[in-house]
């Protein structure tokens, strides 16, 4: 620092010092952009016709909103009721669940004049939602997860949430009938319930076809690992795994590390079978077209969840429209597309059950006693923590 | 550094260093704009209604200057993480570990000391962010000195082992079995959370913020500790010589600067969240490290650049929304912005204008003797 004053050379003259300062700075900057809110699509703010007042709808996504992921699956939901006569979209990508997340939802509120709010990351309901949702008592807002408590959490907010397991149960069968080796592969995030559930039921699926299957599953440890992904793929493909299936924030890593080493692969969030033309057997895919449709039809309506005439808590599977399949790809054979349909069938119409008895878990012991059928709504599956039988692996790591 | 040479040279150097401090990151300010409204005026929009935009987000209103205090007032305190070392002449960048550590250090106090009265809680909190903050870069600096291991790199590993650790207790001793979905630790009650400011929704971490950044200023600038630090920082071996404490003084600076990154954990624990989990690391800790260098490390320039830097993104949104301008936009902006400043940082010292008529004297009798 001492040497600051150098008069003799040009203006372009950088002491070493300051290109790592520079470079560390840059570093910094780089994080830094994580914080920033950016994006709301232009495309997606279009407004119906008509000088009526348009309803607003404010969007907000922890993550990009082409992510070919969770976020990617909420933002193709909000495209589709853009489309809609009468509804103006707002859209923020990349807000941390900091109070980042508070000021997004403010702006959108104040500035652009939204009265139904989805902040769609798990994350930002507690402390973020519950806080500005007290301070706007007016508008809604409505948050993905079954989190809302009568009474204890203000009354403008609803839950909503897509009981996955249908759709991983049937992707599961199409799974094992295309599987040679019978073995599947699992790369999963964090040992949390709601991943227990897909993989699960994922498993159940797989066993109802080939009841002697293995599935080995590898948890990351965190969300979005990109790299872990690709390695945990490249370990189960090296170990003999023909099919894998995941639970992770971006499907697009394992798919496509997947379709490298020539496996199949079953996908999750959303449909993805771009990223692998041949291997893409399937997945169970959030169908938020739908439920936003749903929606905005009992916003039209009049009705509310300020006044109770809309639920606090929403929950539905394939049958509610709130999970689909995607379609199916090139190595899925005529027969197995046909008992996947047949079993969606019957799925929906309940004389078919995910969770039905007995259902062990990989040690031996009884989750699910004999003759209990359990729906896919049913909260007794919101503590699972377990893996069912065959599933290679634990809970603990 | 300048200050401490030239400081019996007078008052009148300090003005002229004062002016060009304050003159050249404006001058650099005012040259970003104008790249970035090229910019603006080739994907065709208006730059001036863009800066127009960028300004009512950000500063226009009242509720929107809070917007930008309430972004701001956790990179005031990570700021000083890398300011304080940097006085002494470490690159210390483990703002973000010290930040998880010290909330870690919090959540432990607040949930030990749940049923005592609010403000022993609150208390106990700051003191738990303060200290865990403070051992964490401590350790950065007894590593230093005692090891002679790189700072820099140490600090950024420890990162690492910060997060490794809240995420290992928010996943086990500390979890609370109710957050299923998102791990966290057991709540604070609601009534040991730390207030907002009477008539805002701004929460008490900027008066925080604030205090330790005026504190760290007077501490480096106008005290007898301050002065050794920014001796040794000027010449370790001149320090040594001079008899000065130096392992002392980069214990106690380190200790001081990550006690600053650990009351901004703190503050998101006792403030925004009233638990700990993984948005603990939400990237504050790297926000810092730059608004640090911006503002040269100085402790009161952090205020005004950490502000900036709020501003900036709080203006994130609005770009898109009112002048479709593409997502990459404001990064753009707070790039051109940033890397223009940290460049007029080479130009200090080059400008005859800002150099005072002693110091002009000074370099001129040279050849004015012989004659």
């Amino acid at each position: 620092m001492s040497t600051r004053e150098v008069p003799t050379r040009g203006l372009l003259y950088l002491r070493r010092r300051q290109i790592i300062r520079g470079i560390l700075a840059t570093t910094a900057f780089g994080i830094t952009s994580k914080l920033v809110g950016c994006s709301s699509s232009p495309e997606g703010s279009s407004a119906g016709g008509g000088d009526e007042k348009p309803l607003v709808i404010g969007f907000l996504y922890v993550g990009a909103k082409d992510d070919f992921g969770f976020n990617q699956a909420h933002a193709e939901g909000a495209a589709a009721i853009a489309k809609l006569p009468g509804v103006k979209i707002v859209e923020q990508a990349n807000v941390p669940e900091t109070t980042e997340a508070q000021e997004a939802m403010r702006n959108m509120i104040e500035q652009d004049g939204a009265t139904v709010l989805f902040p769609t990351s798990f994350g930002y309901f507690d402390p973020h939602i519950l806080k500005i949702a007290e301070e706007f008592p007016e508008v809604q807002f409505f948050h993905y997860g079954a989190l809302y408590q009568e009474g204890k959490h203000p009354k403008n907010i609803g839950s909503y949430f897509a009981d996955v397991d249908e759709g991983q149960y049937v992707a599961g069968r199409v799974a094992a009938a295309t599987s040679k080796k019978g073995k599947l592969g699992f790369v999963a995030a964090k040992p949390i319930t709601p991943v227990l559930r897909n993989l699960n039921s994922f498993m159940l699926g797989a066993l109802s076809v080939k009841p002697d299957i293995k599935m080995q599953v590898i948890f990351t440890g965190d969300w979005s690992l990109p790299v872990k992904e690709a390695e945990a793929t490249n370990s189960l493909a090296d170990q003999g795994v023909d099919v894998v299936s995941m639970h992770v924030d971006s499907p697009k890593v394992v798919i496509e590390t997947a379709e490298k080493r020539g496996i199949f692969s079953s996908g999750f969030h959303t449909v993805q079978s771009s990223l692998a033309p041949k291997g893409y057997l399937t997945g169970a895919a959030w169908d938020f077209p739908s439920i936003y449709t749903q929606y905005v039809e009992k916003f039209k309506a009049g009705q509310t969840v300020i006044d109770d005439s809309i639920p606090h808590l929403i929950r539905g599977g394939m049958k509610e429209k709130f999970v689909k399949l995607a379609p199916y790809g090139a190595a899925v054979s005529a027969e197995t597309q046909k008992d996947a349909d047949d079993t969606q069938a019957k799925l929906i119409d309940g004389s078919l059950y995910v969770y039905k008895g007995e259902i062990k878990d990989n040690t031996g012991k009884t989750e699910i006693p004999a003759g209990q059928n359990l729906k896919v709504t049913d909260p007794a599956l919101d503590k699972m923590d377990w893996l069912a039988s065959g599933v290679i692996g634990n809970v603990g790591g | 550094m300048e200050s401490v040479r030239r400081r019996s040279s007078g008052w009148s150097i300090h003005w002229g260093k004062t002016l060009e401090s304050i003159c050249l990151p404006v001058a650099a300010l005012l040259f970003s704009l104008l790249l970035f409204g090229i910019f603006c005026a080739a994907v065709g929009s208006n730059p001036f209604e863009v800066y127009g935009s960028i300004y009512k987000a950000a500063f226009g209103s009242w509720r929107s200057f809070q917007n930008t205090l309430i972004r701001a007032s956790p990179l005031m305190l990570t700021a000083l993480c890398t300011a304080l070392p940097a006085r002494l002449g470490l690159v210390i960048i483990g703002n973000e570990g010290a930040l998880v550590v010290g909330g870690i250090g919090a959540i432990a106090a607040g949930l030990a000391l749940n049923s005592a009265p609010s403000l022993v809680v609150q208390l106990s909190m700051a003191i738990a962010g303060l200290v865990c903050g403070g051992l964490w870069i401590g350790a950065v600096g007894a590593l230093r000195h005692y090891r002679g291991v790189n700072e820099t790199i140490s600090s950024l590993l420890m990162n690492y082992i910060a997060i490794a650790l809240l995420n290992h207790l928010v996943n086990g001793p500390m979890k609370d079995p109710a957050s299923l979905n998102k791990p966290s630790s057991y709540p604070i009650l609601d009534t040991n959370m730390l207030g907002v400011l009477p008539g805002t929704r701004i929460h008490y971490g900027l008066i925080y913020g604030l205090v330790a950044c005026v504190i760290a200023y007077i501490l480096i600038q106008r005290t007898t500790f301050g002065f050794a630090a920014r001796t040794a920082g000027g010449n370790l071996r001149a320090a040594r010589v001079a008899g000065l404490p130096v392992g002392k003084l980069t214990m106690a600076i380190c200790f001081l600067a990550g006690s600053c990154a650990g009351l901004a954990g703190m503050v998101e624990v006792a403030a925004v969240h009233g638990r700990a989990n993984e948005s603990l690391n939400a990237g504050y800790g790297y926000s810092g490290i730059l608004v640090a260098f911006i503002a040269r490390y100085n402790p009161l320039a952090a205020i005004v650049v950490a502000t900036l830097l709020g501003g900036i993104l709080a203006s994130g949104g609005i770009l898109q929304r009112v002048h479709n301008l593409p997502d990459a936009t404001v990064l753009l902006f707070q790039g051109v912005v940033f890397l223009v400043v940290m460049y007029s940082e080479s130009l200090y010292g080059r400008f005859e204008i800002f150099k005072e008529q002693s110091a002009k004297i000074k370099t001129e009798r040279p050849p004015a003797v012989p004659v």
